[in-house]
């Protein structure tokens, strides 16, 4: 049975122009170079790398948001387009998504119970004011808002208020999968948590399928069944959490999951050298190979590709040396 | 010995302060109101006002019809320089009672300006929206126009509109409400360009809502303040606009009458009979300069930002 | 600077092209051309003519590029009072027109550039209240308003000068004061802001507290700075006084272009009215594109080339 999500070499380039005016080399900018993942129905994929590793830029492709330059996105077998027409209109229904930022993404004018009811309004118009009141209630109750809240205004609430309104909004349609792009990094830490829970009852609750997208570790591995590890546009590692945080076979990986502070014994930190190369600026050979520090010279010249083995995949020549199943 | 212009005895509130040493003052209601509504933007609002009266009732309050000639007293002078108050501001010179024409001008004009600075936002609106959603060609040829248009008197365009095309009233209406469109279109599109970059208009464009509901319902009402400080300070200009028209003979015609025009048929009486003139000219400066103060004020209230 | 004088070229010529537009859109709603340009009184065969000159019985769009082509010849009708060529009637005002609204600029730019840098420096002292309550006057009184009343104190209750005709130095001045008063008042109150905003920046301060006298402050950083957006409204100026010339001359039966043109429409002599707009359009394309050139040539910014930024 194949995946509700299903995206192929997945890659988007800009072509940007570089410093010196109209005598500039034009040059391109892979965001996302050559990504392929499923999710499937009800499950969980976190998607975690550092700023500028393109991981925003999947999740607006995902959604048909951006146009794709390159690559193929099945959402229930039907091919998703950023084409902004009737059909991608009514699409929207099935898939929504939660943003970084709040209050950016609220109106200012407009109550926060009419802004929840609003996909309501836009896709089934024909509801009855009373039941649609009902609804927009029952998903204020779901978040964890109070009734009374329903006649604030945007900026009167907290950070975390609002978030909760975004996805009672994202979930006011029942959509079958929810892109979380860094929901929680814009609250305190506090905050963090209660709605990361809360996302994680309401999936539990109404069983959609998501793409979770964080720089943070920490909670990615709360929250998804199966992580990815992006790097410059691609995806070097994938696995289930505990797998790729207890036992990184990416080298980038092993970096990012010594750098987690933990209490007690400690570990052996690997840092990395030098600065992330700029996405414009894409070294040849494995894009990672520049910071490795167990890089080879074949490192420099082939690029690894994406090697799938007994649920786990990575994209390392030293790594696909040796069979993950003796690693584990 | 504190000296008398020292600034503890100048500013009441600086004395307060000096003597309880609390920033709270003692400042009356009465200047407190003041501060709030400056003495000229209340007398701005009360012209307004009473213009608005006039405009709405102006027929039901006129002694006289203001068509109604009376060639026994022609050129009869205002209450307050010899004449009698069966006609307080005069007659002009075929006998027509000066307040009369002046009251149903000022209705006239201001109908005529109002309904041109409709059309003038609507279209200004709707091509900024345009040319903020489309982006690309569509956007370059509106700007193009936006600049053929800024770059041109509108004097001289409604001129050369008015001498080919005829100057049916229905007509000259829809001519002025070509005026000043171009700025409200830069100022929408802006706007517009700024709003769906913050965010709500992109989130609300991925809960599937269609251009219509985004900008009709989300973006116009952010902007809307903006906008009618920008369309009070259009309106002014109409009217001076539209009578400049008139008093030239262009615009309003006989027998309907404009301010313009009842200063274009004065001018002719300058020496003899001035007040014909002089009426109509001290409610077109009046009420421009009310609007003005009053679109400053709003302007300043609402959005500082903006020039 | 090369690319923005081009693309500021560039944008002159859309202008021109879109008033050359409107003016043919406008000439062709109207009915035959033909009648318009020449008059009921012309022979056939002077209307066969025009007809194949302008390309009448071909598509509209070949119409259109004969339009442009009647331009550069300057074939543009003839007038209906005279039968005189329409460009030329239109061409021998200009000069006229000139002589009121020059003086009339110059007098815009000695007493508002002066009276707005003024009311800058002395912000919110009865000075520049003073100036700006009378300069508010430029905003709501119309130029026949200020004209007529300027006439009813000097001309008819003093009698000092003449109200109307041309034919002295004496005729021109109150023309000349009601354009020059009220474009006066508008660049008073524009400079005024204009010189606020950079007074209010921070490097204005730095500059006072290294201890540069004011008056150096004020000729050395402020003014220049003040002088990039003053330039963009003496470009609008010119129009406002091409508008007003319009109503001043008929005010005061001064023979320049404005007049003609006012009796042009009256008289409906549309040819006169065409060239009239078709001139104006020009003029105030080149005016415009020389305060955008003259923009670029005061602002370093545009005139430097941006330098490479990092590695």
């Amino acid at each position: 049975m194949s995946a509700l999500l299903e995206v192929r070499d997945l890659a988007r380039h800009f072509a940007v122009a570089r410093p010196g005016g109209l005598w500039g080399r034009r040059a391109t900018l892979r965001a996302v170079d050559g990504v392929s993942f499923d999710i499937e129905a009800g499950r969980t994929l976190g998607l975690v790398g550092e700023s500028g590793c393109g991981k925003s830029t999947t999740a607006r492709l995902v959604l048909g948001l951006t146009p794709a330059t390159a690559g193929d996105i099945r959402f229930d077998g039907v091919p998703v387009t950023a084409r902004h027409d009737g059909d991608w209109r009514r699409a929207r229904a099935r898939m929504q998504m939660v943003y970084q930022d709040p209050l950016g993404a609220l109106d200012r004018r407009q109550a926060v119970a009419e802004q929840i009811g609003e996909p309501l309004a836009i896709h089934r118009p024909l509801t009855p004011r009373a039941e649609r009141a009902e609804r927009v209630a029952a998903l204020m109750d779901a978040v964890g808002l109070r009734r009374d809240q329903a006649a604030r205004y945007p900026h009167e609430l907290s950070g975390g208020q609002r978030q909760r309104v975004v996805i009672a909004r994202a979930l006011a349609l029942d959509p079958q999968l929810l892109v979380c792009d860094e929901p929680v990094s814009a609250l305190d830490v506090s905050i963090q948590a209660q709605v990361l829970n809360l996302l994680d009852d309401l999936r539990a609750r109404t069983g959609f399928a998501a793409l979770f997208i964080s720089h943070d570790l920490k909670v990615v591995r709360q929250m998804a069944d199966r992580v990815a590890v992006m790097y410059l546009g691609r995806i070097v590692e994938e696995g289930a959490p505990d797998e790729v945080f207890h036992a990184p076979l990416h080298p980038y990986t092993q970096a990012l999951v010594a750098a987690i502070p933990t209490l007690g014994r400690r570990r052996v930190r690997t840092t990395l050298r030098g600065d992330p190369p700029s996405p414009v600026d894409r070294p040849p050979g494995c894009p990672f190979h520049t910071r490795c520090p167990v890089a080879i010279a074949r490192c420099a010249s082939e690029t690894p590709a994406l090697r799938h083995d007994a649920g786990r995949a990575v994209a390392c020549h030293l790594a696909a040396a040796t069979p993950f199943a003796e690693i584990v | 010995m504190t000296d008398a212009t020292s600034p503890a005895r100048r500013d009441p509130e600086d004395a307060d302060r000096a003597r309880t040493g609390s920033v709270f003052t003692t400042k009356s209601r009465a200047a407190a109101f003041f501060e709030r509504f400056p003495p000229a933007v209340l007398l701005a609002l009360a012209w307004v006002a009473m213009t608005l009266v006039v405009v709405a009732i102006a027929p039901l309050i006129t002694p006289y019809d203001f068509k109604v000639m009376d060639l026994r007293a022609r050129l009869m002078p205002p209450v307050f320089a010899g004449g009698d108050w069966a006609h307080p501001l005069g007659t002009d010179e075929l006998g027509r009672d000066v307040l009369s024409r002046l009251l149903i001008s000022v209705r006239v004009s201001l109908v005529i300006a109002f309904l041109s600075t409709l059309i003038a936002a609507t279209l200004g609106v709707a091509l900024g929206f345009l040319a903020a959603w489309a982006r690309g060609r569509t956007e370059q040829v509106i700007l193009m126009l936006i600049d053929a248009q800024a770059a041109m008197p509108f004097m001289i365009l409604a001129l050369a509109v008015l001498a080919f095309l005829g100057n049916s009233l229905a007509l000259f209406t829809l001519l002025l409400g070509f005026y000043g469109w171009e700025r409200i279109a830069r100022i929408a599109r802006g706007l517009a360009i700024a709003a769906s970059e913050q965010g709500y208009a992109t989130a609300v464009r991925d809960l599937g809502a269609s251009p219509w509901r985004i900008y009709g319902r989300h973006i116009l009402p952010n902007i809307a303040s903006t906008l009618i400080v920008s369309m009070t300070l259009n309106f002014p200009e109409v009217i001076l606009l539209e009578s400049g028209l008139s008093f030239l003979g262009l615009g309003v015609q006989p027998p309907l009458t404009s301010l313009g025009s009842m200063v274009g048929y004065g001018r002719d009486y300058i020496q003899s009979a001035a007040w014909i003139m002089l009426a109509p000219a001290a409610a077109i400066v009046a009420t421009t300069l009310s609007i003005s103060i009053i679109g400053d004020w709003l302007r300043d209230l609402l959005d500082p930002t903006l020039r | 600077m090369l690319g923005y004088t081009l693309s500021r070229l560039g944008r002159a010529a859309v202008t021109l092209i879109i008033v050359v537009s409107l003016a043919f859109v406008i000439l062709r709603l109207t009915g035959d051309p033909g009648q318009i340009m020449l008059g009921p009184d012309a022979p056939p065969s002077a209307y066969a003519a025009f007809r194949r000159n302008w390309g009448l019985d071909q598509p509209i769009w070949v119409q259109y590029l004969k339009y442009f082509a009647a331009i550069f010849e300057g074939d543009l009708g003839r007038s209906m009072r005279d039968g005189r060529p329409a460009l030329e009637v239109v061409m021998e005002r200009a000069p006229i027109t000139l002589a009121i609204t020059g003086p009339a600029f110059l007098m815009n730019l000695m007493i508002g550039l002066p009276a707005g840098i003024i009311a800058a420096l002395h912000r919110n002292t009865a000075l520049d209240r003073a100036i700006m309550t009378v300069s508010v006057l430029g905003f709501t009184v119309p130029s026949f308003v200020m004209g007529l009343t300027l006439a009813l104190i000097f001309a008819v209750q003093l009698r000092w000068l003449p109200s109307g005709g041309s034919d002295t130095w004496a005729h021109a001045v109150l023309p000349i004061a009601t354009m020059g008063l009220i474009g006066a008042a508008v660049i008073a109150r524009f400079t005024r802001s204009a010189m606020l905003e950079v007074m209010g920046q921070p490097y204005i301060r730095t500059a006072s507290a290294k201890g540069l006298p004011w008056r150096e402050v004020v000729v050395t950083h402020a003014l220049p700075n003040a002088a990039i957006p003053t330039l963009t409204i003496i470009g609008f100026m010119v129009g406002s006084l091409v508008a007003g010339a319009v109503v001043v001359e008929s005010i005061f039966s001064w023979p320049g272009v404005g007049r003609l043109l006012v009796t042009a429409v009256a008289n409906r002599d549309l040819a006169v009215v065409q060239v009239i707009l078709l001139a104006i359009g020009f003029t105030m394309v080149a005016a415009n594109l020389a305060v955008d050139l003259a923009y670029g040539w005061i602002d370093p910014r545009l005139r430097l080339k941006p330098t490479p930024t990092g590695a």
